[in-house]
């Protein structure tokens, strides 16, 4: 009843061909299958936000999709958004702010933060507080992490 | 946890879909956006046999425009509804919504089919689909019917779908030029499921309320109209003291739950405050006095 199908995906530019169980989660995918275990796994049920990954280019909850939808689907990790030698401009404003301490919800903040900037304004702090409320961070409370996202938008505005 | 053993089907039609669910014996679930149905799949609370897994049906996603109501198909995304210009133009008071419900990652995936056949107690769109008298089409093996929202929602998580349907369209009557309207929230986070909310719109003519809706959720098993406080509006022109008899009355109307968020007594304060909020906004837009002009 559970056959194994065989699923096509383009993560981080790379194309992988796997078979997968249709109960794969693709945050396990990525983790188990692939090795990219930059996306990390908080609550498997879509709310710590640590596994957010983009899929087409919108920002996901990778636990709450399986591996077998993402079949022919463009995914980018928080591997593909930089490298230790050439850090995304978030990812290097996240290392100027200190915005992130264990480092757990990190993977989840920028990928969810780059979306967010793609799609809003986030003129005032508020909003950068309201697009991030879906992701959870137990160490910074937050304000390096808000920081770092305000410097890399530019100026707060209509305040 | 991890799921538990599914079979998996990815149907190209919608005949295709309605097909293998009728094929389940009531043990199959449609997927679609999977906010919710994935997490009770993850913690076990659903063990279904066949996921029918309804995204790439062609045909399912689209927003358009008739002369009285906006059609949507079930698989619009709530990030497309938030950013449509014909629901903006329509039925801005549903624009206004969609930034309260989820988080981005989650706009990005749940569907406004799923939310409304989820039917979660405490969800931004089930309210609006009762405020607006949205009509669904529903789809199984044995045709297609139409059900107003009025209908569809029975109890906390139930709703009129039987195993083998399908909800594949729903339609939205436009909101005549010059209503005024107004949605409040009150949740523990932004993007969190709401302690009570409301929804309100307002018609004017000659200076005096013509029709009145007022939506509430959060206080109780499912979305309600509140119409013994929608009449009370009804000839009047709005000012601060009817506008609190019409907050105690729904106040004393709804009976929401006691949980871990807030208690009954707390959620009933909150929605008498919040409808009296809306309705001074909606009846203030209703007369351009609010910065955001309605239509």
């Amino acid at each position: 009843m559970t056959d194994r199908r065989s699923i096509k995906v383009t993560v981080n530019s790379e194309v992988h061909e796997h078979e997968v169980e249709p109960r794969l989660l693709l945050s396990d995918f990525l983790r188990s299958t692939l090795g990219l275990t930059g996306t990390h796994v908080g609550c498997e049920h879509g709310v710590c936000g640590a596994c957010t990954v983009m899929v087409d280019g919108d920002s996901v909850r990778s636990c709450l999709m399986f591996a077998v939808q993402a079949d022919g689907c463009r995914i980018e990790t928080v591997e593909g958004l930089g490298a230790i030698d050439s850090l995304s401009r978030l990812q290097q404003s996240f290392h100027e702010h200190h915005a992130l301490q264990c480092g757990f919800c990190t993977p989840g903040m920028l990928v969810t933060a780059t979306d967010l900037m793609k799609k809003y304004p986030l003129a005032t702090d508020e909003e950068i507080r309201k697009g991030l409320s879906g992701n959870l961070c137990r160490c910074t409370g937050y304000q390096h992490i808000v920081q770092a996202v305000r410097a890399v938008v530019g100026k707060e505005s209509g305040r | 946890m991890k799921p538990a053993k599914f079979d998996y089907v990815v149907p190209r039609t919608l005949e295709e879909a309605t097909a293998a669910l009728a094929t389940a014996n009531g043990d199959g679930k449609i997927l679609a956006g999977g906010q919710s149905l994935v997490p009770m799949l993850n913690f076990r609370l659903l063990k279904p046999a066949l996921l029918v897994d309804i995204n790439r049906i062609p045909g399912l996603a689209f927003i358009e425009e008739e002369p009285h109501a906006i059609r949507v198909g079930a698989l619009i995304r709530h990030r497309q509804l938030e950013t449509s210009p014909i629901i903006a133009r329509h039925l801005p008071v549903l624009s206004e919504a969609m930034k309260h419900v989820a988080h981005l990652a989650i706009r990005n995936r749940g569907t406004i089919g799923g939310s409304l056949a989820h039917a979660d107690p405490a969800a931004e769109l089930p309210m609006l689909a009762r405020l607006l008298d949205a009509e669904l089409v529903i789809s199984s093996c044995s045709g297609t019917r139409r059900v107003a929202a009025s209908d569809f929602f029975k109890d906390a998580l139930t709703v009129d779908l039987t195993d083998d349907d399908i909800v594949t369209e729903i339609a939205l009557p436009k909101l005549t030029p010059g209503t005024g309207w107004a949605f409040e929230e009150v949740s523990r986070r932004a993007g969190d499921f709401a302690l009570a909310a409301t929804a309100v719109t307002i018609g004017v003519t000659d200076g005096a309320v013509s029709e009145a809706r007022i939506a509430v959720t959060g206080v109780g098993s499912k979305p309600l109209r509140i119409s013994e406080a929608e009449t009370l509006l009804v000839g009047h022109a709005p000012n601060a003291e009817l506008i609190a008899e019409v907050s105690t009355l729904v106040r004393a109307l709804v009976e929401p739950n006691t949980d871990l968020h807030a208690s009954a007594d707390y959620r009933r304060h909150l929605i008498g405050v919040l409808v009296g909020r809306a309705l001074d906004a909606a009846w203030r837009r209703a007369h351009g006095d609010l910065q955001r002009r309605t239509l």
